[in-house]
């Protein structure tokens, strides 16, 4: 039977080199990383044996310019996006830490020196980054965080904490956002740093696949050429979670997609009451709203990609999109999981791991609630959570 | 060092193929892909360059409609160019009139070696390749799992049932080389956005000077002359347990030689 989920052929607005790039990251993500998802998922490992595999390609900062990266389109890094998370949101989540919120500030903010010393070797893998701003006890509302860099002399000390950080522990570089006397500054913290120390999270139930952790800063010192010269205000890292957040929208497709072709071809093959589960109306109307929920998402992201190749794409659009495309993703694994009855809760199909990672993927980089926020001030003119 | 790997362009194995009723070949008029049994031959020769310390890796490949998106996949993995004969008169051209467009294209680029994959993942006649070696008057050597080049002589193991032959073989020469024996590199993204920019060299017949009298369905001395659908696979023997279930199964795979 012919694949119908990309129902409105929005594939086809993509150009040649975009459709290849699609073609090669789906092709790894079906070759190289679902076989071995289910088994890194109830470890709580990520496969960094794949890390080569995935720089080689040119998936760390592939939509930055120069510097070894490979400069690809905004649209062709949605769509890389949307490849990988169909494979686990963990893997989608690595690749967007590394260059969407650790390569592009940056690139973005960064010194010239700075970019040549870190970015060729960060696109190809060498060094890994995680990116501190959330704290233990300010999430949503960053602007209220306690860490502190202190200037002395031409040194920088920092103290502080920061809590579910993807990669804290595997980092050889933290990006780290901190207040100071002249406001929030982005800091270049080797992960080495005497008074730096890391830990990984355990025990969760949800982006298993993907390495959690926490660090600690006590009189971390770092020179004045460490610090993001053009990152002068908390608008520079909220700039990196925008660009983290476009990918999320395109990845959340690739979720919806994975769990919709889970669920059909189980339904097709599996009969009860003497014929297949797809034959009953209940099961026939759950696809069609999956099909249809699923194409809403997906013209929102695609939409999104043409937004930002135009330069005309703003935060909340992105918020929108991946509000709406979040909230598509989770039902349509909690569906899916269901139509494949008991089944369903094995790891050897991917729906119920979806479910359980779109529950972070829906609190990360701005929960449901704060985009609807800042969905509602774009609205109405007034912003409810100042 | 300059490696040819002839390529083929094949329609999507995993969408329903379809034969044209009269001349009872596949039909290969939509979009193509790179043959997976030819990146192995790309694979190979991109390390073999790579191992010499530089040099030049051509394809060539002979497809309708001037289709060159499998092409495309081999050039963005590093191929450094192409030449792709197309022509409306080589529809139905049978292997050997396949050989002697892909010879008289190589024959352009004179290189030091040429592979192709054992056979095609479409026709699966398994016999182009010799038959390119044949045309051009070169020694071949088939089922390569492992190649190295020792100045003017190549070291070849050949892959055979028992294990493997090592055979040397004075440049120029033509190997066939057995799928599997190399991962395939993914194209990288910068790859993918040069290759556009990379030269293929478009011909037709003429370009080549080959008589349109000598391939094409005019040409071709091998005629598919009926297909008939595959038997429905027969449904398996059950062996209910009486006690004796290991000892029959063990019988099954006796006569199949597995054990």
């Amino acid at each position: 039977m012919a694949d119908i989920s990309d129902f409105y052929d929005l594939d086809s607005t993509l150009g040649d080199d975009e459709i290849m790039i699609r073609d090669t990251v789906s092709r790894f993500v079906e070759n190289e990383f679902n076989p071995i998802v289910a088994e890194h998922f109830e470890a709580g490992t990520f496969p960094m044996e794949l890390v080569p595999t995935i720089a080689d390609m040119g998936l760390l900062g592939m939509h930055l310019d120069g510097y070894g990266c490979a400069g690809a389109s905004a649209s062709a890094y949605g769509i890389a996006c949307r490849e990988l998370e169909s494979g686990d949101s963990g893997l989608r989540s690595f690749v967007s830490v590394q260059g969407s919120l650790c390569m592009f500030p940056i690139w973005k903010y960064g010194s010239e020196e700075q970019k040549q010393q870190w970015l060729p070797r960060m696109a190809t893998g060498e060094i890994i980054g995680c990116f501190g701003l959330t704290e233990p006890d300010h999430g949503s509302d960053p602007s209220s965080m306690t860490t502190r860099a202190v200037k002395v002399g031409d040194k920088w000390v920092l103290n502080g904490a920061k809590r579910w950080i993807t990669n804290a522990g595997i980092a050889q570089l933290a990006i780290v956002w901190a207040n100071t006397d002249e406001g929030f500054r982005g800091f270049l913290v080797p992960t080495d740093s005497p008074g730096f120390e890391a830990r990984k999270i355990e025990n969760k139930l949800s982006l298993r696949a993907s390495i959690t952790g926490e660090f600690y800063m006590t009189d971390v010192e770092v020179p004045e050429t460490m610090r993001l010269p053009d990152a002068i205000s908390i608008g520079a890292p909220l700039s990196c979670l925008s660009e983290a957040r476009y990918g999320i929208a395109f990845g959340a497709v690739g979720v919806a997609r994975s769990c919709y072709k889970a669920a059909l071809e189980y339904q097709l093959d599996r009969p009860q009451f003497g014929k297949p589960l797809a034959s009953f109306q209940i099961n026939q109307i759950k696809f069609a709203d999956m099909l249809t929920q699923m194409t809403n998402a997906n013209l929102q992201a695609n939409r999104l990609g043409q937004l930002k190749e135009a330069n005309t794409l703003r935060p909340f659009h992105i918020s929108m999109a991946k509000r709406h495309n979040c909230r598509v993703a989770i039902d349509a694994a909690r569906t899916a999981r269901a139509m494949m009855g008991a089944n369903g809760v094995s790891t050897e199909y991917s729906p119920m791991r979806h479910a359980n990672n779109m529950e972070s993927v829906m609190t990360y980089e701005g929960t449901e609630e704060i985009h609807g926020l800042i969905l509602g001030q774009e609205i109405t003119g007034i912003p409810s959570f100042k | 060092m300059k490696v040819v790997v002839c390529v083929k362009q094949i329609p999507d194995p995993a969408l329903p193929g379809e034969l044209n009723p009269t001349t009872n070949l596949l039909k290969r008029d939509g979009k193509l892909i790179l043959d997976e049994s030819d990146s192995y031959g790309v694979e190979m020769a991109l390390q073999l360059v790579e191992a010499a310390g530089g040099g030049e890796v051509s394809l060539v490949s002979m497809a309708p409609n001037n289709e060159m998106s499998g092409l495309r996949t081999a050039l963005a993995m590093g191929a450094d160019d192409a030449i792709l004969v197309s022509d409306e008169n080589l529809a139905g051209t049978d292997a050997l009139g396949t050989a002697k467009v892909l010879a008289a294209a190589i024959r352009r680029l004179s290189p030091d070696l040429i592979l192709a994959g054992v056979e095609s993942s479409d026709g699966y006649t398994g016999t182009v390749p010799e038959m390119v070696a044949g045309v051009l008057d070169l020694p071949s050597v088939t089922f390569a799992k492992q190649i190295s080049i020792d100045g003017d002589t190549v070291k070849v193991q050949r892959q055979t049932e028992a294990g493997y032959d090592d055979v040397e073989c004075k440049l120029p020469v033509l190997l066939s080389v057995t799928a599997g024996v190399v991962e395939p590199r993914y194209p990288s993204f910068k790859g993918i956005m040069a290759a556009k920019k990379k030269p293929v060299e478009a011909l037709d017949l003429q370009g080549l000077g080959i008589d349109l009298n000598t391939v094409g369905l005019v040409g071709a001395r091998q005629e598919t002359i009926r297909v008939t659908e595959a038997e429905e696979r027969e449904s398996g023997e059950i062996i209910v347990d009486d006690g004796d279930a290991h000892q029959r199964i063990a019988e099954f795979l006796g006569e199949l030689k597995v054990i």
